[in-house]
């Protein structure tokens, strides 16, 4: 019985203690960053592997999305002759839950896993400490413009999904269910405000990107230089990343929707 | 890859980002018919709003030229104080107009419709309206319905 609650005190405190090394890590990086920006290529070079290369897998998955998202609607809405809605349904839907949320989770598991496993393996070759050697800050080097990258990419892939999500929408709504074409464009203006839709969204984006570029960089930073430790560290990146999403979408939308 | 490819794609990808963002505000949201704040207001009392909102419609005739800023409660004579905020370009409201809370379709979201009047001077900012009519509420209609039913017999 008492070695259970040492083993418990053991896990809170360890739980407690990468908490706060995550936060002094990420402190190192802000430091860095005034200097990183005199250096724009290294940032455009990550832009390039989390955003673009992401690109893809979003834009799909937002088509998709959008459609299922019309056609359900269509369904439920057709019983009360309302399926003019849908594009109220729609774009409401994909602004203020499904675009941040669903970029959140294919960032995490497409750019976040990239990023744990590159860093992860440059630790286990020893370049971290090789570039420590050479008197080159790995974390101003590695780190800062991934994660600098990560939190410009995130709002930039979640505006891009949420737009080929309406556009998706637009191409059941219109051309699968027969609602008007503008009818579809002028429910969705009606509906939809500027600030407390579209505005939100993206700050739900900026707070997910930041929150998974974090978790991603530390893990790679923090993983155990084995092939095993780095298998883990990615599976805990997209773990942990997907949970923070989730959970971090719950308490923005409780803050910014909750009395609405 | 070389860094110009590498350029050109970020910059795709950017350009992109940005032209999603401004269909989406364009197209999708209320910015370009957005009033802005800039509004005269105009104050109703109601015994019933049913179910009118902050940002419901105010139309005059079916056409749009405001919205409802504010709905608050009168503590002294037990109403419903409704503040619209009118498009200053429709400044010409007599001062008799009288508000009704009306709904879009059967099952539709209520709007205020105003009824302009015949009297000489106009409504300014800050002005009240003081002919009102109150939402239907579909129990009560029911209500006088089921009650006149019964006096017939």
């Amino acid at each position: 019985m008492l070695d259970r609650l040492q083993v418990l005190g053991q896990r809170v405190i360890s739980v407690f203690s990468r908490l706060g090394q995550a936060t002094l890590f990420l402190y190192q990086i802000i430091l860095t960053i005034p200097g990183l920006l005199s250096r724009p290529s290294l940032i455009i070079k990550q832009l390039y592997s989390t955003g673009v290369q992401t690109l893809l897998i979003i834009v799909v998955a937002g088509c998709f999305v959008g459609m299922v998202l019309a056609l359900q609607a269509y369904y439920v809405l057709v019983d009360f002759g309302a399926e003019d809605s849908i594009s109220q349904m729609v774009v409401l839907t994909l602004m203020r839950e499904l675009g941040p949320v669903m970029t959140g989770l294919l960032f995490a598991g497409r750019a976040g896993s990239a990023l744990t496993a590159e860093i992860g393996l440059m630790k286990s070759t020893e370049q971290l400490s090789g570039m420590e050697m050479m008197a080159v800050d790995p974390m101003q080097r590695v780190m800062a413009p991934r994660v600098l990258a990560g939190f410009l990419a995130m709002p930039m892939l979640t505006a891009v999904f949420m737009a080929v999500g309406v556009l998706g929408g637009y191409l059941v709504a219109v051309h699968g269910v027969g609602i008007f074409e503008g009818v579809y464009w002028s429910l969705a203006q009606l509906k939809v405000d500027f600030y407390t839709d579209l505005m939100n969204g993206m700050v739900k984006s900026l707070v997910f990107g930041f929150v998974i570029v974090w978790i991603a960089v530390f893990e790679g930073y923090d993983s155990v230089p084995t092939s095993e430790g780095l298998g883990q560290a990615t599976t805990r990146t997209v773990v942990h990343g997907s949970l923070a999403v989730l959970g971090l979408d719950f308490l923005l939308t409780a803050i910014m929707f909750g009395d609405i | 890859m070389n860094s110009r490819k590498l350029e050109i794609a970020v910059g795709i990808f950017v350009a992109l980002s940005f032209a999603a963002f401004f269909m989406l505000a364009l197209k999708v949201s209320n910015l370009i018919t957005y009033e802005s704040s800039t509004g005269y207001k105009i104050s109703a009392t109601f015994d019933n709003i049913g179910g009118l909102r902050v940002r419901s419609p105010v139309a005059v005739g079916g056409v749009r030229i405001g919205k409802v800023a504010s709905i608050e409660y009168d503590n002294e004579n037990y109403e419903a104080v409704v503040t619209m905020e009118i498009e200053p370009k429709y400044n010409r409201f007599p001062s008799d107009t009288s508000a009704g809370i009306l709904t879009a379709g059967l099952l539709g979201e209520q709007y205020i419709g105003l009824t302009p009047g015949a009297e000489e001077k106009y409504l300014k900012d800050g002005g009240k309206i003081t002919v009102t009519q109150s939402a239907l509420v579909l129990e009560d209609i029911i209500g006088q319905f089921l009650y006149s039913k019964a006096d017939e017999k």
